[in-house]
């Protein structure tokens, strides 16, 4: 693993192993959150920018001191605190000194703490064995890859607006649905890198 | 044992310093100061910067309507803010009109006070107050109305002051399947010198949170507290004539306005139409007759839309605005008319005003849903 080129990671996580659509992980922010494309993206990219800090915060807490005093098995714990802590810095600070991102971010920024994703890459991180550089990439990539996942669903959305939708499979029936059918059309990515 | 603790370590360890990191970034980064808050170009308030605009005017004994208390979930809070509110906030947005987004106008729950900031609000706001009361009657009109006489008990404020036609908002506590405090608006329906009483009109509304508690759990002697007074449908202070409309527990500002009318022995040709769908739905008849003989010039107009033979009803048949078709001459511009009701009775009935060649500026109206 530890020869794999970082942008090699960063593509794959972008396409062939994408947190959503091949690891199903943060699906109650993606189903919850993707009517518009305009929020979405909002959204898209605050998982990003936490992704990837905290995937870095989390390597250099992991490495330099649960694997020293052979701890790793708090990882769970710590990889949480960690999260939930960076979420409410970054809100404080984009609140603080850049108004406008906070204004078109709302309240969903502080609902990526409990997004699965951010935790799932930190975790798939230690068990993959990623160097530093490695883990940065796979922590941009992920976030890019889950950007560019509800941005599809928000934009088929939009379109299914004016679609007669039985009663039944309104709402989070027929996201579910879309989302099985976009995870497909994304295993025709599949054979071009892999990384897992 | 080196391993419990060097584990208890670790993990207080960095959770201490996470701790102290955001302790200190909530110190310094979301410190926002002292900030000014200017209302009406006139009065100043200096608060602590950071909290939500409602909250911080309500620390200044300013209150604000708000039916949900600051939870940004019934838009009743808003307030025009003319510099330092930021932009608006997806928060906000379901609840805001293109014209209230044209008028600057905001929640105020939402906007938090990052600046020094420049709002506009209702002069009247400022003799809103909070009270407590306790319940001195409870009567039922009919079988879905009750009459609910507060008394005030807290000391400051011990009376209230409002102008006839005004609401005030009461608060139901947490009961039954109900987790939250909830606040619905009512008209005050008793005299402007009762000063330290208020007289309610509630009606039954099926699964009504606040109509429901005030039905089934609400007994004599019970405490209560309101805010108020509210609203800019009031009696004006005019010599032109009147003509009054009202179905249902929409009667309440009418019978403030009637006492304010009879506390002034007020000559004013005043006209009274009252819907209501079966005589049984029919109420406070005595106090009408009472102002029909007190008040040189009114008349009161009942309108049964659906009699039963039973009632052996003489009176009008049909809605209000059938009754004012056939009674209200055209003409006259200067009238004034003072409605309370349904959205649908109001617009139909406004309709028929304009017809009878009213002014729209002087057609007054309390809607309710």
């Amino acid at each position: 693993m530890m020869e794999v080129n970082p942008f090699i990671i960063l593509f794959a996580s972008i396409f062939t192993s994408n947190m959503i659509l091949a690891n199903f992980l943060g699906m109650c922010s993606f189903i919850a959150v993707s009517k518009e494309i305009k929020t979405s993206l909002g959204l898209g990219q605050a998982v990003t920018f936490v992704v990837t800090g905290t995937t870095v915060i989390n390597y250099l807490i992991y490495h330099h001191l649960l694997v020293p005093f052979g701890l790793e098995y708090l990882r769970f714990i710590v990889f949480i605190i960690t999260i939930a802590a960076f979420v409410q810095l970054v809100e404080m600070v984009i609140e603080r000194y850049l108004p406008n991102l906070y204004y078109s971010l709302g309240i969903f920024l502080p609902l990526i703490t409990v997004n699965c994703a951010i935790l799932g890459v930190s975790l798939f991180m230690v068990i993959r064995d990623y160097s530093f550089i490695q883990s940065i990439a796979f922590g941009i990539g992920s976030g890019l890859g889950w950007t560019l996942a509800i941005l599809a669903l928000s934009g088929i959305r939009q379109k299914l607006q004016k679609a007669p939708i039985p009663k039944g499979l309104q709402g989070p029936g027929i996201t579910l649905i879309i989302t099985g059918l976009m995870a497909l059309a994304f295993i025709g990515f599949s054979g071009i890198v892999s990384i897992q | 044992m080196y391993t419990i603790l060097i584990t208890v370590a670790i993990i207080t360890g960095i959770t201490t310093s996470l701790a102290i990191l955001l302790t200190l970034a909530d110190a310094y980064i979301a410190d926002y100061g002292e900030k000014k808050i200017i209302i009406n170009q006139e009065k100043e308030f200096i608060i602590d910067g950071g909290s939500s605009l409602l909250s911080s005017l309500v620390s200044q004994n300013i209150f604000i309507p708000s039916a949900c208390g600051g939870k940004g979930s019934c838009g009743y809070c808003k307030c025009k803010i003319n510099s330092g509110g930021g932009p608006v906030l997806v928060t906000e947005l379901s609840y805001l009109t293109k014209d209230d987004l044209k008028n600057d106008i905001r929640l105020s729950c939402q906007v938090k006070v990052k600046n020094d900031i420049a709002i506009e609000i209702p002069n009247e706001l400022f003799n809103v107050k909070r009270y407590e009361a306790t319940v001195e009657t409870l009567e039922d009109l009919t079988n879905k109305i009750k009459l609910i006489r507060l008394k005030i008990t807290s000391n400051d404020p011990s009376t209230i002051e409002f102008k006839a036609g005004q609401y005030i908002q009461l608060t139901a506590p947490p009961y039954g399947n109900n987790s939250e405090e909830v606040y619905r608006a009512y008209s005050i329906a008793s005299a402007t010198k009762d000063i330290h009483y208020i007289n309610l009109l509630i009606g039954y509304v099926e699964r009504g949170i606040v109509t429901t508690y005030v039905h089934k759990h609400l007994s004599q002697g019970n405490s209560l507290t309101f805010t108020g007074p509210y609203g800019d449908f009031y009696l004006q202070n005019t010599d032109s004539e009147i003509i009054l409309v009202a179905v249902g527990t929409g009667m309440a500002p009418i019978l403030s306005i009637l006492y304010e009318l009879l506390e002034e022995r007020s000559p004013r040709k005043t006209t009274f139409f009252f819907g209501a769908r079966t005589k049984s739905d029919l109420f406070m008849l005595e106090e009408m007759e009472m102002f029909e003989k007190e008040l040189p010039n009114f008349k009161f107009v009942p309108t049964l839309s659906r009699p039963t033979e039973e009632d052996n009803w003489q009176g009008n048949i049909g809605r209000v605005t059938n009754a004012i078709e056939n009674l209200i001459d055209k003409g006259d511009s200067t009238r004034e008319a003072y409605l309370c009701g349904g959205t649908s009775m109001i617009n139909s009935t406004v309709e028929v005003l304009l017809e009878k060649g009213m002014q729209e500026h002087l057609i007054y109206y309390d809607k309710f849903d």
